[in-house]
């Protein structure tokens, strides 16, 4: 009998051919994982705001490449009226609009978190004027206010007989800036009702429970348990809504396109007017870069004096 | 301090009725513990002790005053929830001072009052934290506090122990029993767990799906459950329970296997001939080498403390549970005879005691 020795065989561990060592390399996964999304931040993001403020430093128009002129633009603004015209509306319709729209979506948010009949289809109709394009909401309020077939008009003085005279909604200045911020308000109770609802959800009724038996009211219940419970949401939302309402646009735009005598142009709506219409291009650029501070402002505002809570934050035991 | 009445009340949630008519008598400083399986009814019946649920029909008195129709706030009642449902964003100060404050009770008041509750539950050390930072066990003594703060006439428990860890459970259940009976306050408690109802309740009032079922101090239950509800909840492991008929002065079970009667009833006195439930609890089933009946080991549990043997006789299961250690292994038989002065017996029909 002989013994045959066992073919040698040593155990190799394959080579990873030069491709799967490339992608075991640190530095270019990060730079492969990273590519799509700094990509498209560059091209869509960093890019036009990069141009928007190169432009408000230059004197470009439309059809003519400008050059370096510095703070030109801005030194004009700022004895331009209809630029400080504009710079009030937009605070003031950003101010009256955001309490308007609080007020009204936390009103019907509370409502909502109750138990009503027919309680998802309330909901969906309330989601109504959201979900129409804004266009086409500010053709139908342009129509609310006309001069002469506004239906506002029709029920006061034909149907009531309160009134002798139509209104005159968009004809003057402060009417005219009314008008546009009910317009607002109206598009958006939507979303802050649906975020606060969502905000009310998450407070537990056992809360509402323990409230009730250490003797709070109604009224109690609300500032004491809900309103607090429900800051951190709120900040969010109106940051969010902030924002929407200092940028505001297609309204403005649709419905008076900054008139009556310029009384009702908003930041955006004139930037625009000059920029494009007026072929300023480099004008309009520095309206909108105007807006930066603002909105910066408030989103500091409502991250730094509304949304921390002490209680909100972990475990740490001091 | 005040007595509680419950009489003859009913729950209905649109057709469906939960509670078919419930009657408690709570004594002055008593502490009773409502125990059943989930969706008895037990928690309902507290929320209407507390006026979160209205009555839909009997009566519930709160010191000889009935509160039907007393909105919660006025009941004089505190209670703690099974979730705490601390306010979050209140210090535990502030949560235990909301009542008072709420009140428009004067400073000093306050502080003297979160004070007191603070010492009693050795919460000082926290009054300036959240909720957040606070564990399980802490949270639990808030709750607590927050309801000794009112100076309620009866404290309610809606299953405060269910979210701490099993060893917390234990503590806390001393705890909670250890307070009640120094502050001497009405104690309404609810559970599922029948340990804790055993250990913590004057009075123990067993209930199922919607119906009273037996009230009594817990030994009662234990020694004489009035049915078989009672009988099979209370106590662990659970009373073994064997179907079989009463022949000639002796139990047989299915397979003709006979055991021993308790002696009252060993002359067929009591014992009516016919088919009966047989109930012995684990722990009164003891080793009887010579005289026993033969049971095979299915398998050997040891605790430590004692030897639980789930055993089986022709074909019903008995489990015993032995203070001493048994070797026995799985197939071997061993001989078991249940205390004849121990056993309970039951209606097969009515579940009744016999």
């Amino acid at each position: 009998m002989s013994v045959t020795a066992a073919p040698s065989w040593s155990h190799t561990r394959p080579q990873p051919g030069w491709l799967a060592r490339l992608f075991d390399w640190k530095p270019f996964l990060i730079v492969v994982c990273l590519l799509p999304a700094v990509g498209l931040l560059t091209v869509f993001l960093t890019y036009p705001l990069g141009l928007g403020v190169w432009l408000a430093f230059t004197d470009t128009k439309i059809g003519r490449s400008g050059r370096w002129v510095g703070l030109e633009n801005f030194a004009y603004l700022m004895e331009d009226p209809t630029f400080w015209s504009a710079v009030f509306y937009s605070v003031f319709y950003t101010a009256v609009a955001t309490v308007g729209k609080f007020a009204l979506g936390l009103w019907l948010a509370l409502l909502l978190n109750n138990h009503l009949p027919f309680k998802s289809l309330i909901r969906a109709i309330i989601l109504m004027p959201w979900i129409v394009p804004t266009v086409l909401s500010a053709i139908a309020f342009w129509w609310i206010y006309d001069p002469q077939f506004s239906i506002i008009s029709y029920v006061f003085v034909d149907v009531l007989g309160l009134r002798e005279r139509y209104f005159d909604f968009l004809g003057s200045t402060w009417p005219a800036r009314f008008s546009l911020i009910a317009a607002n308000i109206w598009r958006g109770i939507p979303f802050v009702a649906i975020c606060l609802l969502a905000g009310l959800q998450t407070i537990s009724p056992s809360l509402y429970e323990a409230a009730l038996l250490d003797g709070a009211t109604p009224w109690q219940r609300f500032t004491r348990i809900t309103v607090p419970l429900l800051m951190p949401i709120l900040a969010i939302v109106m940051t969010f809504s902030i924002i929407f309402t200092f940028t505001d646009f297609q309204l403005v735009y649709a419905i008076t396109r900054g008139g009556p005598v310029n009384s009702t142009h908003l930041m955006a709506t004139l930037a625009f007017q000059r920029g494009i219409a007026g072929q300023e291009l480099a004008e309009g650029a520095a309206i909108a870069v105007s807006m930066i501070p603002f909105l910066v402002f408030a989103t500091l505002f409502s991250y730094f004096a509304l949304a921390r809570r002490k209680w909100q934050q972990g475990e740490s035991n001091d | 301090m005040a007595s509680v009445s419950i009489r003859n009340v009913r729950k209905s949630f649109g057709s469906t009725e939960v509670l078919h008519g419930v009657s408690v008598e709570i004594a002055d400083g008593e502490f009773v513990v409502l125990v059943g399986p989930s969706g008895c009814g037990k928690s309902t019946l507290l929320r209407m002790i507390a006026g979160l649920e209205n009555i839909t029909s009997g009566e519930i008195a709160i010191g000889g005053r009935v509160v039907n129709n007393v909105p919660p706030k006025d009941r004089d009642i505190a209670m703690v929830f099974q979730n705490y449902a601390l306010y979050p964003h209140m210090t535990v100060r502030d949560n235990m001072a909301f009542s008072l404050s709420l009140a428009k009770a004067p400073k000093q008041v306050i502080e003297a009052e979160v004070g007191r509750a603070a010492r009693i539950l050795g919460l000082e050390g926290l009054l300036h934290r959240y909720p957040r930072q606070l564990s399980g066990g802490q949270r639990q003594r808030v709750a607590m506090g927050r309801a000794i703060v009112r100076n309620p006439q009866v404290f309610l428990f809606d299953e405060p122990l269910s979210n701490l860890d099993a060893k917390l459970r234990v503590q806390m259940r001393a705890e909670i029993r250890e307070l009640q009976m120094r502050l001497n306050t009405t104690t309404v408690y609810v559970t599922h767990d029948q340990i804790e109802a055993m250990t913590m309740a004057d009075k123990i009032v067993v209930m199922n799906s919607g119906h009273v079922e037996q009230i009594g101090p817990p030994l009662e239950l234990y020694d004489r459950p009035a049915n078989l509800f009672v009988a099979g909840f209370i106590g662990s492991p659970a009373m073994n329970m064997i179907e079989g008929r009463v022949e000639d002065g002796a139990f047989r079970s299915a397979d003709g296997t006979a055991w021993p009667l308790p002696p009252a009833n060993g002359q067929g006195g009591a014992a009516p001939a016919g088919p009966i439930i047989y109930g012995v609890r684990p722990e009164h089933v003891r080793l009887a080498p010579g005289e026993g009946i033969p049971a095979t080991v299915q398998v050997v549990e040891p605790t430590g403390s004692e030897t639980q043997v789930l055993l089986r006789v022709g074909g019903a299961s008995l489990v015993g549970a032995f203070r001493e250690r048994i070797a026995a292994r799985p197939g071997e038989v061993l001989p078991v005879l249940p205390d004849p002065a121990l056993v309970h017996l039951f209606d097969r029909e009515t579940g009744r005691r016999l």
